[in-house]
């Protein structure tokens, strides 16, 4: 169902990663392993679309993936409901239960700017949810998130994948996910160019 | 993209910078007007139509900065790039929702300014029309500076400086039209002009302004 | 072999090294003789006098002025369909001496302006072209000053060259309409009749050829220097990543 082949993804003009190739079918779920800096946000950004990738093919439609990165995508100037209400509009899809599922339902009516780090998290993750859609690539989802809605957000996952869904998450964390698949991303780490004559960048090349 | 353009129109309600801060600007300016050449009303009736104007213009500046920039810092503007809107229809929504907030007041408010500064009686049809027309065309073109700026922290002055060059043909059409309805000529081929420089950039700046905004997002 | 072998940073330093003193030399010759021929060994015009002669300098700087923006479109539009970094870094190069051009012009213009008109300024379709043509290089240089990352800063200066040509053309004609102008209708043009004196005619064209030849040496240095700039960079990065 998600087939990458070959991939290279760039972050700024260097090349970080080489040759990523995976495949996934409907109701897995991968998760990016790898140390700082060794390029899972840009593998995610690749995967979702927002970095370019000069060689290499992913076999996933664009309308079916949702990216969630570092940062919620949540306005502090509306509430809960609002801010759900509006990724409802942008997405066409308004699902009866994502306030429950994400725990949300107390604080629909609540600012989103008097909300904790960790209710942020939670709302942020809910446009996942809103959005309908089955490839959600993950960066640090469970960040800033209490133990017990870790377990709730991995009970999520769990659900949307063995819905049909697929998702790729980068995390640190050992989420409670047993049938999860691992990559670890250092495998791909792009050689940088010591002591190798050709090198991507074309203003390395040759000598002036 | 409805539901886009609601609610940055919702946004700018409730963090109060949205209608008020044009507005207020767009008055002192007018006001600061017979302060600098003096009360006399032959004078002031005379360089209205291009104060007016030029006052809009300048008032239509002052929230650009704000059209991506607050999106960009909170995800939302990746989030929005990834989801099942295209790229060229959220400038357009965002550039909807910034004129109903700034450049709509403005053409409204006009009217009631250009009397206070002795506007002729036959011009004011034509100075709220050609702001109705010309407004959009700013804000559009704002929109692409927004997002040409939206990478660069501090961008509000260099904003300005890459927007305010774009704005010299509307500028010098919708003062014209004014201008030559005061002074008894016919304005409707000025206008014309006007609305089909309104309407080249509602169908070129949404392009620019998408590939602009895939460049700052990477 | 190609012509966008070229786009290539190691093929354009071989091939622009090896243009680079040719191209000095010629204009430097060029130049010498254009103006000590125009300045020296043309008539007085009965009209005019002396002051005319400034001819050699306005003439040549204000065709640079707006065809050195056209190659700069086009360096862009190159930029942004094929991705050539050299193409970007010329249309980087080229924009200062651009817009140097755009102020000699101005100057020049000015100076020839108070005796012919009787002021150094005029709000004439023209003057005000070249000086909105002024305000448009400015903020496309700004935004290379700005912008970080040097492939965005790239990205976005061609997206701007691009609607700024537009808009920039748009001006044009609106100003137009604005205001009828001081300034006589071009002095060369291709078609008509010209309707200038052969005497000043030839030394002007070897000024003009001068300024092209001027500009090729000075768009191939400076093109230089920022590759030599961008590879500095991309071997700190490298160094600072191992």
């Amino acid at each position: 169902m998600m087939t990458v082949t070959d991939l290279d993804c760039l972050r700024g003009q260097r090349c970080v990663l080489k040759g990523v190739s995976f495949s996934l079918d409907a109701g897995d779920c991968l998760i990016l392993r790898g140390p700082n800096g060794a390029g899972k946000t840009t593998l995610l950004r690749t995967l979702a679309g927002l970095s370019p990738s000069p060689e290499g093919r992913l076999s996933a439609p664009p309308e079916a993936i949702v990216y969630t990165g570092h940062l919620d995508a949540v306005k502090p100037q509306l509430s809960v409901r609002e801010n759900l209400a509006f990724w409802q509009g942008i997405y066409q899809n308004a699902p009866k239960d994502t306030l429950t599922r994400f725990d949300l339902d107390e604080l629909a009516e609540r600012p989103a700017a008097t909300l904790s780090a960790g209710q942020k998290r939670r709302l942020g993750l809910a446009r996942l949810h809103v959005s309908g859609r089955m490839i959600w690539l993950l960066d640090e989802p469970t960040t800033a998130l209490d133990a017990d809605h870790v377990a709730r957000f991995t009970a999520i996952l769990t659900d949307h994948c063995s819905s049909g869904g697929i998702a790729i998450i980068s995390t640190h964390l050992d989420l409670d996910l047993p049938r999860a698949q691992t990559l670890n991303v250092a495998d791909f780490a792009a050689p940088t160019g010591n002591g190798s004559t050709t090198s991507d960048d074309p203003f390395l090349q040759g000598s002036y | 993209m409805l539901a886009l353009c609601r609610r940055d129109i919702l946004l700018a309600v409730r963090s109060g910078g949205g209608f008020g801060l044009a507005l207020a600007f767009f008055l002192i300016l007018v006001m600061f007007v017979p302060f600098g050449v003096g009360p006399d009303r032959a004078v002031l009736a005379r360089i209205a139509p291009g104060i007016l104007w030029i006052g809009a213009l300048l008032a239509c500046l002052l929230s650009l900065d704000r059209v991506f920039q607050l999106d960009a810092e909170d995800g939302t503007l990746e989030a929005l790039a990834t989801s099942p809107i295209p790229l060229t229809g959220l400038v357009s929504a965002k550039a909807a929702a910034h004129w109903i907030t700034t450049g709509l007041p403005l053409t409204l408010a006009s009217a009631p300014l250009g009397y206070l500064l002795g506007l002729p009686a036959e011009g004011y049809i034509w100075l709220v029309t050609s702001l109705a027309v010309g407004t959009v065309s700013l804000s559009f073109i704002g929109t692409f500076g927004a997002a040409i700026t939206v990478g660069i922290k501090r961008g509000g002055l260099l904003l300005s400086l890459l927007v305010l060059p774009l704005y010299i043909p509307t500028l010098i059409l919708g003062a014209q039209v004014v201008t030559r309805a005061v002074s008894g000529q016919n304005p409707v081929a000025s206008l014309a002009l006007l609305g089909g420089l309104t309407l080249l950039t509602l169908a070129l700046i949404p392009i620019a302004a998408a590939m602009a905004l895939r460049a700052n997002l990477r | 072999m190609s012509l966008w072998e070229y786009a290539n940073p190691v093929k354009f330093m071989a091939l622009s090294g090896r243009i680079l003193p040719f191209a000095t030399v010629l204009s430097a010759a060029l130049l010498l003789t254009g103006l000590i021929w125009g300045f020296f060994f043309t008539a007085d015009d009965f009209k005019q006098g002396s002051t005319v002669k400034i001819i050699f300098l306005h003439v040549p700087a204000a065709l640079m002025a707006i065809n050195i923006w056209l190659m700069m479109l086009v360096a862009s539009l190159v930029w942004l369909v094929r991705r050539h970094h050299v193409s970007a870094l010329a249309a980087r190069a080229a924009a200062p001496i651009g817009i140097t051009m755009t102020l000699i012009a101005l100057f020049t213009g000015a100076i020839w302006g108070k005796p012919m008109w009787g002021t150094y300024w005029a709000w004439d379709p023209r003057l005000t072209s070249f000086m909105i043509l002024f305000v448009f290089y400015l903020g496309y240089l700004a935004l290379w000053q700005a912008v970080e990352d040097d492939d965005t800063a790239a990205d976005l200066t061609s997206i701007l060259c691009m609607v700024g040509s537009v808009f920039a053309l748009l001006s044009r004609y609106a100003v137009n309409l604005w205001n009828q102008g001081l300034h006589q209708g071009a002095t060369l043009t291709a078609t008509k009749e010209s309707p200038i004196d052969g005497s000043y005619y030839y030394p002007l064209l070897v000024c003009i050829v001068g300024f092209i030849t001027l500009f090729v040496t000075l768009v191939l240095l400076r093109t230089r220097m920022h590759i030599r700039l961008r590879r500095s960079r991309a071997v700190l990065a490298r160094e600072a990543s191992r």
